[in-house]
Formats: C-alpha cells, sequence, structure tokens
C-alpha cells in the first residue's frame, strides 16, 4: 500500500492517444511530509502518519507534534502544522519522519482507491436518500415523496429497527475503489484519476494504491 | 521541497493549459454555428491510417474550452447525417470554413425539420 493526502480541484476531460475521451478528476496530492511512523510493536500495527497543506493558526500541542520531527532527525527540513493528519496503514516502501512523499508513487495505468467525505445534502426524505420510488405526481394523486407504510399494526406493534426513513444525508466517509491513473504531473503535484471521487471541490482526500492492484502488498 | 502554502491551483487554468496543448500544431479555423465547414479526422482502420474529411453545416457548439463539441449536418442521399466532433480530439487534425452563414440563433435544430430550399442558410458578408 502506497498512499498521498490530496485535495479535489475538479473534473474535467482528457483525451488518451487514440481519441477516446477520458472524464477525469483531477486531485492536488501532496507532497506529504511524514510526522509520524506507527509500529507493530508499539502500535500494534503499520502505519505512516503524513501531513498535507498548512494550517493557519495551530495551537501548542498541536504544534508540538510537528517540533517533535526535528528532534528525531534534525537534518529534517522545517515542517510547518499541516492541515491534515491521516494515517496510511501498512505503508510500502522505506520512508523515515521527516520523509515526503509526492504524486511520484503514482505512475499512469495504476489503479487506486480514494477514500472522501461525500457532499452533504442535509435532512433528506426517502426518495433521495433510499431512491424510494415515491407516488405519483399526477392523476388526483396526493400521494408524491412520501415513504409509505412503516410496518404492522398490533404485531409487532412497533417500527422495525433499521427501518429507512428521512434524515440526515451525505457527509458519509466513502471509498471509490480501482480508479485509473490516467496522468500524473509531478511538477505540480496533480494526480489526474478516472472517474468521479466522493466530496465538493476543496474536499480532502486520501489516495491509496488499490489493493490487490500495483503498488500494493508489502 | 515545502509545504509552504501554494497558491491555490484553479481548475481553470489547469483547463486552459491542457487547451493550449490540445491546440498545437492544429489548424482549426474560426467559425460560427451556421456556418458550413470540413472537418479532417483522423482514422484507423485496422493498422491503416487515413484522414476522413466531413462537411457540413455546423448546427450546435456545446461546451466550453477543452471540452468544446460541434455538431456537422448535412444531408446524403435525401438522408439528415448529423456527426459530433470533440473539437480539441487529438485526432481533429484540421477544420476548414467553406462558407459563412448568417443565422440568428445559436442552435439550428429547426433544421432538421427542414428540406431544401427550407433548408438553405444565407451567407454573412
Amino acid at each position: 500500500m502506497v498512499g498521498l493526502i490530496g485535495r479535489k480541484i475538479g473534473m474535467s476531460q482528457l483525451f488518451r492517444e487514440t481519441g477516446e475521451v477520458v472524464p477525469v478528476t483531477v486531485i492536488e496530492a501532496g507532497p506529504c511530509p511524514v510526522i509520524d511512523i506507527r509500529t507493530k510493536e508499539k502500535h500494534g500495527y503499520r502505519a505512516v502518519v503524513l501531513g498535507f497543506g498548512v494550517k493557519k493558526s495551530p495551537n501548542k500541542p498541536y504544534a508540538g507534534i510537528f517540533q517533535r520531527i526535528k528532534k528525531i532527525r534534525p537534518d529534517a527540513p522545517d515542517i510547518p502544522p499541516t492541515q491534515v493528519l491521516r494515517e496510511i496503514r501498512d505503508f510500502n516502501g522505506d520512508v523515515k519522519i521527516g520523509d515526503f512523499v509526492d504524486v511520484s508513487i503514482f505512475k499512469p495505468g495504476m489503479k487506486v482507491d480514494v477514500t472522501g467525505y461525500t457532499k452533504g445534502r442535509g435532512f433528506a426524505g426517502v426518495m433521495k436518500r433510499y431512491g424510494f420510488a415515491g407516488g405519483p405526481d399526477s392523476h388526483g394523486s396526493k400521494f408524491h415523496r412520501r415513504p409509505g407504510s412503516i410496518g404492522t399494526s398490533k404485531t409487532p406493534g412497533r417500527v422495525l429497527k433499521g427501518k429507512r426513513m428521512p434524515g440526515r444525508y451525505g457527509c458519509d466517509k466513502q471509498t471509490v475503489l480501482g480508479l485509473e491513473v490516467v496522468k500524473v504531473d509531478k511538477e505540480r503535484n496533480l494526480l489526474f484519476v478516472k472517474g468521479s471521487v466522493p466530496g465538493p471541490r476543496g474536499g480532502y482526500l486520501i489516495i491509496r494504491s488499490h489493493k490487490g492492484g500495483e503498488g500494493d502488498g508489502g | 521541497m515545502e509545504t509552504t502554502a501554494t497558491p491555490r491551483i484553479r481548475l481553470e487554468d489547469i483547463e486552459k493549459e491542457l487547451l493550449q496543448e490540445a491546440t498545437k500544431g492544429k489548424e482549426i479555423e474560426e467559425f460560427r454555428p451556421g456556418d458550413t465547414v470540413r472537418v479532417y479526422m483522423r482514422m484507423i482502420e485496422g493498422d491503416k491510417e487515413k484522414i476522413h474529411p466531413f462537411e457540413g453545416v455546423v448546427i450546435a457548439v456545446k461546451g466550453a474550452g477543452i471540452r468544446r463539441t460541434i455538431t456537422v449536418r448535412k444531408v446524403i442521399h435525401g438522408y439528415g447525417v448529423e456527426r459530433i466532433f470533440p473539437l480539441y480530439s487529438p485526432n481533429l487534425v484540421k477544420l476548414q470554413v467553406l462558407r459563412r452563414g448568417k443565422v440568428r440563433r445559436a442552435k439550428l435544430y429547426y433544421l432538421r425539420g427542414k428540406k431544401g430550399k427550407a433548408a438553405k442558410i444565407k451567407e454573412r458578408k
């Protein structure tokens, strides 16, 4: 597994050499400093902690995490507190605290999994939230977007647990699996990934090598 | 490498660059809906490559930047034929304007129902 933290920039399209149009999501990914390393011995699992972005006004305990890097590795470059911190489990490759990981870990043609938070949809009805059919719009119908019956009468005399009803929808963590990396722009740290990705523009994402694909294992 | 706050990357800028790359070394004449154009498309048949021209009236221009497409209509043996071309496809080699048409709307879908003289477009001077 290799991975990076990124920010969704938006969607566009690219052409392959054959002229085929490829819908792509543009992601600004990395460079991510390695802030900490979780080890099997100490933490019970293997992971690297990556940072991304710059935090404007970090509090002291948060800033301390970054000052620690210098203590462990005096030769490490200055790393200002980052906006986000994420762990990437079972990271392949030899990285040390204070190193940087950038988009060059991904090559065109590779498959990646992208995790993000979906757009918030607020308090949504059952048609939008669960794809219920609703009722007819016309022909005298007064039953338009309602959920219908939510259960039986005396037995059991209550609504079953897990009954799908209106409520908060969106802002859920979601992972899209097996997206193809179409183009990598190392200079500007851009990743062009085929297809769509959860979340709004500017939303933070985690991009990992696809499970079982190239760059996985270890 | 640093993590200093990089200026925000804008999608518009990226698309602009893609567009520049895509138009490099290509001859695309300026045109408007209503113009009669000849589009040279590179086709691959088996292992042969040939350039296939398509001639007709531009009845619609859709999309912006690198996503722009044009719909070209012509009548072949009494059958209306429309083709949609991605304007910045690497297979589109050349676009030539043959005749400039004078029209009063952006989408000329009304041409679909017209035949013969009714489907004529006046020339723009």
